[in-house]
C-alpha cells in the first residue's frame, strides 16, 4: 500500500482543521441558501438604490456571497493543506 | 503564427486573439449590414463561422493518448477551466428560458438563480477537490474503487445515463431550435445539423478538445448576453450597467402595477410565496437544484482536469465567477422587458383596427415574434411553420369576440425564449445584435450538449467496456470504442429528439437535477467525508434514493405516470426532496449494519483527504479486487 508519506496525528490533525473549515462554509451557505430568503417579505420592506432587499437578496446578493465564499474556501483550504505539510509540491 | 512554448502556456494570447478576432467579425458584419446585407445572410454567417472555428479547435485538440481523451491530459489552469466548466453547465435554458422564467413567474423563479449557484460551493468543499484527488477518469470510476467494483459503479453509470441523457435531449432540442429559427431549415433537418456541430467539437479530441471549444464558446455566450442588455440600460437610464440599474425599472414596475387600470389584478412581478406551500416549494427546489449541480457528472468530471487539487478549488471559485456574470444579468433582463410591457403595451387601445396597426408600428417586436407564435394578443397569434403572420385584423377580431377594447395583462402573452432573443429589436438595434443573441444561444446550448455527450460516453467506454469487459484493451482499441460509442450516443439522441415528441423538454430537464442528487450525491459525499460508509450501504442508498425520487416523478407526473395529486402540495420538479432524505438514511442504516470496511479502504479514504501524493485510481481498484 502506498502511502502519503504523512504522519498519522497530521493527517488527524489536518483533517480536524479540513471539517472545521468544512462547517463554517456550509453555515454561511445555509444562511445565504435558505435563512435570508425566509425573511424575504420583512427584508423586502428595505429599499436600497431601487432594490427592496428580499428580492435583491435572492437576485444578487447571495449570489455575490457564494462567489466569495468559494474563493475564500479556496484560500483558506490551501492555507490549511500548507500549514500541515501536506500540501501538493 | 509561431509561438514559444506549449498550447497551455499561450493561453492568455490565444484567447485574446479569439476575442478580437470574434469582436472584429461582429463590427465587419455591422458594417456590412448597413451597406445593405440581407438579415438571412448575416444570420447564416453567424452561425457558420462559430461552428467552424468551433470545428477547427476540435480538430487541433484531436488526440491519441487516453488521459488526453479523458482528463485533457489534466492540464487545464484553474481560471480557464473555470469558463470551460460555466459553458459547460450553462444550457440553452440558462440562456434563452431564464430571463423569461422570471418574467413570467417573478420571484418565486429566483430560485432557479440560487439554486443554479449556491450548488458549487457544496462542490468546491464536499466533492470536486476529493474526486481529483483520486484521479477518476468517470464518476462511476469513483463509485466503483470506492465502493468494492462492479455493482456501485454499474448503479452509478445507470443513474448518470438517466439524468444525463433527459438533460442531453433537452440540448439536442435547443441547438434544432435556434438552427431552425436562423437558417430556415425545417427542425428535423436542423437537429442534425446541430448534432454535427457537437460532434466536430468532440469526437476527435474527447476532453482535451471539448475543453478549448468550451472556453471559446463561453466567450461567444457571454458577450452575446451582456451587449444588448447593457445597450438597453443605456438607453433606458443613462448608465450601461443594467444589474445595478433595474433596481429602478423594480420601482417603476411596482408603481403601474398599482396605478395602471390595464394591471388591475396583476400577480406582482416581486410577489413572495404567499402560504406554507408556495414557500416550502421555493426551497424543496433550491435544495434539489444546488445538490443536483453537486452531483451532475458532466460538471464534476471537468473538475478531473486541473492540474491538482488546489487548482481544483480554485476552479470551481473561477466556475462561479463566470457563471454568476450570467445569472445576475437575467433577472435585469426580465425587468426591462416587464418595464416595456407593461408600459408601452398594456393599456393601449385595440378598439380599432388602426388603433392596433399603431400597437404594431410603435413595437415591430410584438409583429415579428407574433409571426413565429411566441407572442399572442387576445390568443390571436402567427403560425410559423404554416406561413400564417400575425395581422392587425386578426388581432383586432380576436379582441372583439373576448370583448376587449384596451389591452390588459390577460389579453397579453410571451412565451419565456421571448424575452432574451427580443431584446435587441426592443432596444432598436441593428440585425447584427440578433445575430449575435443567437450565436450565443448557439454555444450554450453546444458546449452543454458536447460535455453531457462525453458523460455519457465516457461512462459507457471507460467504465462498461474498459473496466467491466476488457480491461486488458488496447489504447488505441479503447480510443476506438469511445469514439463509436460518442457517435451512437448521439445520434439516438437526435433521432429522439426528431422523431419522438417530447413535449416539453425543459420540464424533464429540470428532473435530472432531482434524479442525481437523490441517485448520487450520498453515495459522494458520505464516501468521502464518513469513513465507515460501506459498499452496501452505498449501493442499497443510491438504489433507495434513486427509486423513491423516481417513484414521485411517475406518481405526479400526467404525461409519463398517474399524474396523481402532489404529495404536500411538492411540485414534481423538486421529486429529489423525498429521494434524497431515503438515501442518505438507507446508506447510514445499511452501513452500520454492515461490517466497517477494511483496513485497505480506510487507508484509501485517508490518501483521498490528503492532497499530496499520487492519483489514486490504480489503487482504488486493485484496493477492491
Amino acid at each position: 500500500m502506498a502511502d502519503t508519506g504523512v504522519a498519522p496525528e497530521v493527517a488527524r490533525r489536518h483533517w480536524e482543521k479540513t471539517k472545521a473549515l468544512m462547517w463554517v462554509i456550509l453555515l454561511i451557505w445555509f444562511i445565504f441558501s435558505f435563512v435570508i430568503h425566509f425573511f424575504v417579505g420583512a427584508l423586502n420592506e428595505i429599499v436600497v438604490f431601487g432594490f427592496p432587499l428580499g428580492w435583491y437578496f435572492a437576485a444578487q446578493g447571495s449570489l455575490i456571497v457564494f462567489v466569495i465564499l468559494c474563493f475564500w474556501f479556496a484560500h483558506r483550504q490551501n492555507r490549511i493543506d500548507e500549514e500541515c505539510g501536506v500540501a501538493e509540491d | 503564427m509561431a509561438m514559444k512554448g506549449d498550447f497551455t502556456q499561450n493561453l492568455g494570447r490565444v484567447y485574446g486573439i479569439y476575442t478580437g478576432g470574434f469582436l472584429a467579425f461582429v463590427i465587419l458584419l455591422a458594417v456590412l449590414e448597413q451597406i445593405g446585407l440581407p438579415d438571412r445572410v448575416i444570420g447564416y454567417l453567424f452561425v457558420f463561422f462559430t461552428i467552424a472555428v468551433y470545428a477547427g479547435i476540435g480538430y487541433i485538440s484531436r488526440t491519441m493518448q487516453v488521459s488526453e481523451y479523458y482528463v485533457a491530459g489534466r492540464r487545464v489552469p484553474a481560471f480557464y477551466n473555470g469558463m470551460a466548466t460555466a459553458a459547460d453547465w450553462m444550457s440553452a435554458a440558462s440562456f434563452i428560458a431564464m430571463a423569461g422564467g422570471i418574467y413570467n413567474a417573478g420571484y418565486s423563479y429566483l430560485a432557479f438563480v440560487v439554486g443554479w449557484t449556491g450548488g458549487y460551493v457544496l462542490v468546491a468543499v464536499l466533492i470536486a477537490p476529493y474526486l481529483r484527488k483520486f484521479g477518476a477518469y468517470t464518476v462511476p470510476d469513483f463509485l466503483g474503487a470506492r465502493y468494492g467494483g462492479n455493482v456501485a459503479r454499474l448503479i452509478g453509470i445507470v443513474v448518470l445515463f438517466c439524468c444525463s441523457f433527459t438533460y442531453l435531449l433537452g440540448q439536442i432540442s435547443g441547438t434544432g431550435e435556434i438552427a431552425s429559427r436562423f437558417l430556415g431549415m425545417p427542425f428535423e433537418v436542423a437537429v442534425y445539423v446541430g448534432l454535427l456541430g457537437i460532434l466536430v467539437c468532440s469526437m476527435l479530441g474527447g476532453m482535451r478538445a471539448v475543453t478549448w471549444t468550451q472556453v471559446a464558446q463561453y466567450i461567444v455566450l457571454i458577450v452575446a448576453y451582456l451587449v444588448p442588455v447593457v445597450i438597453l440600460s443605456a438607453q433606458r437610464t443613462g448608465v450601461p450597467l443594467p444589474q445595478i440599474m433595474y433596481g429602478q425599472v423594480l420601482q417603476q414596475v411596482q408603481e403601474l402595477e398599482q396605478t395602471k387600470p390595464a394591471l388591475e389584478g396583476v400577480k406582482p412581478f416581486m410577489q413572495t410565496p404567499q402560504n406554507f406551500t408556495e414557500a416550502f416549494n421555493f426551497f424543496a427546489l433550491v435544495v434539489c437544484l444546488m445538490i443536483g449541480t453537486a452531483s451532475l457528472p458532466h460538471v464534476l468530471m471537468r473538475f478531473f482536469t486541473t492540474p491538482s487539487v488546489r487548482e481544483a478549488r480554485k476552479s470551481v471559485g473561477w466556475s462561479l465567477l463566470f457563471i454568476f456574470l450570467l445569472y445576475f444579468t437575467a433577472p435585469a433582463y426580465a425587468s426591462f422587458a416587464k418595464l416595456e410591457v407593461y408600459q408601452n403595451v398594456l393599456g393601449s387601445s385595440v378598439a380599432s383596427i388602426g388603433d392596433v396597426e399603431a400597437l404594431l408600428a410603435g413595437n415591430s417586436w410584438i409583429r415579428s415574434f407574433g409571426d413565429l407564435g411566441r407572442v399572442s394578443i387576445c390568443g390571436a397569434t402567427g403560425d410559423a411553420l404554416n406561413g400564417v403572420a400575425l395581422t392587425a385584423q386578426m388581432i383586432f377580431d380576436a379582441c372583439q369576440a373576448a370583448g376587449v377594447n384596451e389591452l390588459n395583462h390577460t389579453a397579453f402573452a410571451i412565451q419565456t425564449d421571448v424575452v432574451v432573443i427580443a431584446t435587441p429589436e426592443i432596444a432598436g438595434l441593428p440585425y447584427v445584435i440578433a445575430g449575435l443573441v443567437a450565436a450565443g444561444g448557439l454555444a450554450a446550448a453546444l458546449s452543454t450538449a458536447d460535455g453531457l455527450l462525453l458523460a455519457i460516453a465516457n461512462a459507457l467506454s471507460h467504465d462498461i467496456y474498459y473496466r467491466m469487459i476488457d480491461p486488458h484493451a488496447t489504447t488505441r482499441r479503447r480510443l476506438v470504442v469511445a469514439r463509436v460509442l460518442l457517435i451512437v450516443v448521439a445520434v439516438l439522441g437526435a433521432t429522439a429528439v426528431a422523431f419522438l415528441s417530447l413535449g416539453n423538454i425543459l420540464a424533464l430537464v429540470s428532473y435530472a437535477f432531482s434524479l442525481a442528487a437523490a441517485g448520487l450525491f450520498p453515495a459522494l459525499v458520505m464516501g468521502v467525508w464518513w469513513r465507515r460508509t460501506t459498499a452496501a450501504g452505498a449501493i442499497w442508498g443510491m438504489i433507495s434514493g434513486f427509486a423513491v425520487t423516481v417513484a414521485y416523478l411517475v406518481y405526479t407526473h400526467p404525461g409519463i405516470g398517474f399524474g396523481a395529486e402532489p404529495i404536500f402540495g411538492i411540485s414534481n420538479i423538486s421529486c429529489g426532496i423525498f429521494g434524497l432524505p431515503v438515501g442518505f438514511l438507507v446508506t447510514w442504516l445499511v452501513s452500520l449494519a454492515t461490517p466497517a470496511p477494511s483496513q485497505e479502504m480506510q487507508d484509501f479514504i485517508q490518501a483521498l483527504r490528503i492532497p499530496r501524493g499520487e492519483a489514486l485510481m490504480d489503487r482504488g481498484a486493485e484496493a477492491a479486487h
